[in-house]
């Protein structure tokens, strides 16, 4: 396991982002055109009630003072009101995350299945028949929005088939699963394109290492060599690049997420943009900023784990 | 000057060897005709769509795909074909728009810091920890929900996002070529450090930067065709690939041409662009890396 004192100073490594993370969602929405309270108040407001809009959202300060009124409300988990729902901010997101944790999570598991056993295929013959044909599938695949792929889904297995159904999320635990297969298979078809991709070129980097070729060579079953080194080292750059891709993951929950009305986070912001709901847009750049950082910080401890010599630096 | 004379001609000659060795692989000429296809396309819809994509024909609405109208028609009769082809125009410059000011401001910063270092490349590395701290979809729409739905908001804001994946790879490429030793015989010479890092170094860090601008323009393509069909892209009538498909969106079990052929068109020109892509970085990869 990694020690304690690299998981600190990775911790640590933190907060300078997360102070700039801060500065830019409080810049976003101060650079509104204009007053945001005229943007926010309904068109009839009178100047008593902007002027209290800008009371309440503490506009009537100097900006410094604002940015750190905005973060000490943050870190007491105070993210304002929305205006749309009428609702606090960390109340409505706390309730439509768990969605969107279920679905990312849901179209990770997809993709591993889906890109893991096609790469041992098309690494363990190269520029076969098979290696070529998964390739191109997935390379196709890739050039596919996942708006498009989810509306294909949508109309032949969920519309046409009945399958499955055309949107929601369900009750309990496998009508769940249930709602969300279609949402999740398309993020999971573009993910598993990038997962294969990089997964198929370190097997066969590893396949032709030395060492794989020695502990061949002296005689370990194929099981052991295959899991304990092949299987290994592919995994590091495997759950190095799952890491990376979770801003594309998030990005494409929000697109499925309105494809098929999930009622998630991602959905979630898309409503509050077209409702210039300020207080919730920042609320939720905000939370998808720390999913991602969270998600990073997990990659690093995990990938340490499994590559020791990545611990040193 | 007769050196220069020479090393142009024979700079001539190695462009020529080079494009010699991509033309002689398949899957360069595969993209490099789609491209070229759609570069043709997005220049000339005028020309080469059979009707006006934006005509109503209240006689033929939602028609399947025919000889008259090959893709089919849509809820207003206008010719899908047609307003597919007009589409390239848009998308084929939402791929060079929202790519070209972020390669031009993304090279320059990263050859700056990756060449001083110091505490403007502190400072940098930090912001680049914050912005990929957000999906990058999330901080594109979030921008574009505060500057307002359309083209060129939509370009700004992925611009906004877009420079720091470009600063980042040529701020690696410089650093590496500043080691090297030409780059030191340089100093020495006594030349400037502008004429040092943009006529010495950059011109060695070019095809990484390159071959990541392709896959960046069929990603541009992904993500304005998707900012296009959640509404906040390019603005219907228009005819643009993702605002297509979100037309037809209420039809697809009616007129499902209306959503699938566009989406064919994204799929196409992606691949156009990751084949030449995967080629060219094939063939630029330096031996023995």
């Amino acid at each position: 396991m990694p020690s304690l004192s690299y998981l600190l100073a990775r911790l640590l490594q933190i907060i300078p982002t997360f102070l700039l993370v801060m500065i830019f969602i409080f810049l976003l929405v101060r650079l509104l055109p204009g007053d945001p309270a005229i943007a926010m108040a309904e068109a009839k407001a009178t100047d008593a009630q902007l002027e209290q809009i800008r009371h309440n959202l503490g506009l009537d300060q100097p900006l410094p003072i604002q940015f750190l009124v905005f973060v000490k409300n943050t870190l007491t988990g105070d993210l304002g009101r929305s205006i749309m729902l009428k609702a606090p901010v960390t109340e409505i997101i706390l309730d439509r995350l768990p969605t969107t944790i279920f679905l990312a999570l849901y179209s990770v598991l997809l993709a591993i299945c889906l890109a893991g056993p096609l790469a041992f295929l098309a690494a363990a013959r190269v520029n076969s028949a098979v290696d070529v044909t998964i390739r191109s599938v997935f390379q196709v695949g890739l050039s596919m929005p996942v708006f498009y792929i989810g509306l294909v889904l949508l109309t032949v297995l969920a519309a046409q088939m009945r399958w499955f159904p055309v949107g929601g999320y369900g009750t309990s635990f496998l009508d769940n699963l249930h709602h969300l297969m279609l949402p999740a298979l398309s993020v999971a078809l573009y993910t598993s394109a990038i997962i294969l991709r990089n997964l198929r070129a370190s097997l066969i980097e590893v396949l032709d290492a030395d060492y794989v070729q020695f502990a061949r060579a002296k005689g370990l079953s194929r099981r052991i060599v295959m899991t304990r080194h092949v299987l290994r080292n592919a995994l590091v750059s495997t759950v190095t690049l799952l890491g990376l891709s979770i801003g594309n993951l998030m990005s494409g929950t929000l697109v499925t997420e309105t494809v098929f009305a999930v009622p998630g986070v991602g959905r979630l912001m898309l409503e509050a943009i077209f409702a210039r709901d300020y207080p919730l847009i920042q609320g939720l750049t905000l939370t998808f900023a720390v999913l991602v950082s969270v998600v990073f910080l997990l990659t690093d401890i995990v990938q340490s784990w499994l590559d020791p010599r990545l611990r040193q630096s | 000057m007769s050196i220069v004379v020479q090393s142009s001609t024979r700079k001539a000659g190695r462009i020529g060897a080079f494009l010699g060795r991509a033309f002689s692989r398949p899957s360069f000429v595969i993209g490099f005709a789609i491209l070229a296809l759609s570069i043709a396309l997005a220049l000339f819809p005028q020309v080469l769509a059979p009707y006006d994509p934006l005509a109503f024909d209240l006689s033929a609405i939602q028609q399947g795909p025919s000889l008259v109208h090959p893709f089919g028609t849509d809820n207003f009769g206008r010719d899908v074909l047609s307003r597919v082809i007009w589409a390239y125009r848009v998308d084929m410059q939402m791929a060079f728009f929202a790519t070209i000011f972020a390669l031009l401001i993304g090279v320059t910063v990263g050859a700056l810091v990756g060449y001083y270092g110091g505490i403007a490349d502190t400072i940098f590395g930090r912001c680049v920890d914050a912005i990929i701290t957000f999906p990058f979809l999330v901080l594109v729409i979030a921008i574009v929900a505060v500057l307002g739905p359309g083209l060129v908001n939509m370009y700004v804001a992925i611009t906004a996002v877009n420079w720091v994946y470009y600063a980042r790879l040529t701020r690696a490429e410089i650093m590496a070529q500043k080691a090297n030793d030409y780059a030191a015989a340089g100093r020495v010479l006594g030349y400037s450090d502008r004429r040092i890092i943009f006529r010495h170094l950059l011109p060695n860090a070019t095809s990484p930067i390159i071959v990541y601008w392709m896959t960046d323009m069929a990603l541009a393509i992904l993500l304005g065709s998707s900012l296009g069909y959640l509404g906040l892209g390019a603005q219907p009538p228009a005819a643009e690939w993702g605002v297509l498909i979100a037309e037809g969106r209420n039809f697809l079990l009616t007129a499902w041409w209306m959503s699938l052929m566009p989406g064919i068109a994204i799929v196409l020109t992606g691949l156009g662009f990751s084949l030449v892509g995967d080629a060219l970085a094939d063939l630029l990869r330096p031996k023995g890396r």
